[in-house]
């Protein structure tokens, strides 16, 4: 096992290049699907918002 | 049609002659920027020489991005672009007369003044011909590629620093070959290698010269749909 | 009547160009993308870093090759399909390709960023330098510019029709002069004769690496596409969100 972890001396070469890929590619896919729920709760928001908005005018217009 | 490019041409390159039209400005920025190599490197000739055609050619290709927002922008700003649009003359030549003007109100200066920011960088004399006649057919390139840039983002407020970001990746090509062709960066070890140079920067400045209005023309329509 | 089953071609593509199909279609297709890339990197890692053998010249550093050569390859992939929709999406108006340029850029700049990354940590311990101006490294530098110069003009311009075109623009400019620009990089390479202590593509690749390196590319490429199908999904819900709200303010 720590001859494995020490990649034959090069231990700091090949293990930050693995890190650095597993961070950057998991780091893109979380932005990406964080970015997708984003934009879901977003277009619920609004489609829900959308069959409430009528009444809003109505009633500034019963207010006045 | 000839007459309507003529009249463009003599219209845009008047107004970057006029006060205030950024021409010399160019000149003022590549001359500071050729000045301050040896306060940053050290004045000694030997190195200086040595790098002289590729600082030359760098400080070219910033000078020329720094006037490419004149070249859309204003035209855009007050509306006289929507009427070069639907007027008789085809948006690509528009935007290949404005290439043009720019050419020839920042490119040639910029090259007339390269020798003399020259002999201050201690180029040899037997340089000077290779590395004016590599400039002068190089930097049309750099206008009518920076056409591209200055097209994309005519419509974006202070567009010129990312026409800048986009256009420097194109002008790569030319710089390799400018330098080379000015026989700069310790090149004259291959043999033939300065004339090759040229060709191949004449072909680069061929390509642009037909791939920049045609783009430029694309990136208004774009722009000012 | 006769008619309505015989779609034409060009109808058929325009149905596949419809988003609320592509949402229906990438939804059934997204479950199977994510689970094979997941198998496909899970045995890319185990054979990369433990079922193949170190190479007799460059030791256990060629472990960074399974993930730097695909990742380099993928950069390109990338810019292909980037330059690819944007020629779609300028000569058809297709609404998809639009979105497609854009959701492959970051992608393929992430990818762009990991290879040149993961190159110079091959090449301090094999080179003796974290960097050199390597004709390949250069040309991957200037590409990792011309992703973020295009993300830049998508992020600057507000309207998104406005800004795709111009970024399409932007794409096409790019894959024309991209080909100029390597060979120009190279040539300028064998000017300034480079110390060639040592060249990725020397001797001919072993099965035992060849296995790891294949799979590890195609998790890869899987990888891309399933977020590529992410992304795409989450631009189109961002315009029904900007539609929605322009829609609201005038209404």
């Amino acid at each position: 096992m720590d001859s494995f972890l020490a990649m034959g001396g090069y231990a700091g070469f090949v293990w930050p290049a693995y890190g650095l890929a597993l961070v950057v590619m998991i780091g893109v896919a979380v932005q990406s699907v964080a970015d997708y729920r984003a934009q879901q709760r977003l277009v619920r928001e609004l489609d829900a918002g959308k069959t409430a908005r009528p009444r809003a005018p109505a009633r500034s217009l019963g207010d006045a | 049609m000839m007459r309507a490019f003529q009249i463009l041409l003599v219209r845009d390159t008047k107004l970057a002659i006029r006060v205030g039209g950024g021409a010399g400005m160019a000149v003022f920025f590549f001359l500071t920027v050729i000045a301050i190599v040896p306060l940053g490197i050290g004045p000694n000739l030997k190195l200086l020489a040595n790098i002289a055609p590729g600082m030359l050619w760098v400080a070219l290709l910033l000078s020329a991005l720094l006037t490419l927002d004149r070249l859309f922008q204003a035209d855009y700003e007050d509306g006289s672009l929507d009427l070069l649009m639907t007027g008789a003359l085809p948006l690509e030549l528009v935007a290949a007369a404005k290439a043009l003007s720019h050419w020839l109100t920042t490119g040639l200066p910029l090259v007339v003044a390269a020798p003399l920011l020259g002999l201050l960088l201690n180029l040899e004399t037997s340089a000077f011909g290779p590395l004016v006649l590599a400039m002068l057919i190089g930097t049309p390139a750099l206008s009518f590629l920076g056409a591209i840039g200055a097209a994309l983002t005519v419509s974006i407020r202070r567009g010129g620093l990312l026409a800048s970001l986009l256009v420097i990746p194109f002008y790569i090509p030319v710089l390799i070959f400018g330098v080379a062709a000015a026989g700069g960066g310790g090149v004259s070890a291959v043999p033939g290698a300065g004339g090759q140079s040229l060709l191949l920067l004449g072909a680069v400045a061929l390509v642009s010269l037909v791939l920049g209005p045609v783009a430029a023309a694309a990136a208004l329509r774009a722009n000012l749909r | 009547m006769a008619g309505m089953s015989e779609l034409t071609a060009s109808q058929r593509f325009q149905a596949f160009a419809n988003p609320a199909r592509f949402m229906a279609l990438s939804d059934r297709l997204l479950p199977f993308c994510t689970g094979a890339t997941a198998l496909l990197l899970a045995a890319g890692l185990y054979l990369s870093l433990f079922a193949s053998p170190p190479d007799y010249q460059q030791g256990e550093t060629v472990r960074i090759m399974y993930i730097h050569v695909p990742s380099a390859w993928l950069a390109m992939f990338g810019y292909m399909v980037m330059a690819g929709a944007s020629a779609v999406a300028l000569v058809f108006r297709h609404p998809l390709a639009d979105i497609g340029a854009k959701s492959a850029a970051p992608i393929g700049a992430a990818f762009t960023f990991l290879a040149l990354v993961t190159g110079s940590l091959w090449g301090r311990p094999m080179w003796g330098t974290w960097w050199v101006w390597d004709a390949r490294l250069t040309s991957m530098l200037i590409l990792l510019f011309l992703y973020l110069g295009y993300m830049a003009l998508w992020a600057t311009i507000e309207e998104p029709v406005r800004a795709g075109r111009a970024a399409a623009v932007l794409a096409l400019v790019g894959s024309i002069n991209v080909p100029i620009i390597h060979y120009s990089v190279v040539w300028w390479n064998t000017l300034h004769q480079p110390a060639s202590v040592f060249r990725i593509d020397g001797p001919a690749i072993a099965t035992s690496m060849l296995m790891p390196l294949l799979i590890m590319a195609l998790g890869f490429t899987l990888f891309f596409m399933t977020l590529l199908l992410v992304r795409m999904r989450a631009e189109i819900l961002r315009r029904r969100v900007r539609v929605l709200r322009l829609a609201r303010t005038e209404g």
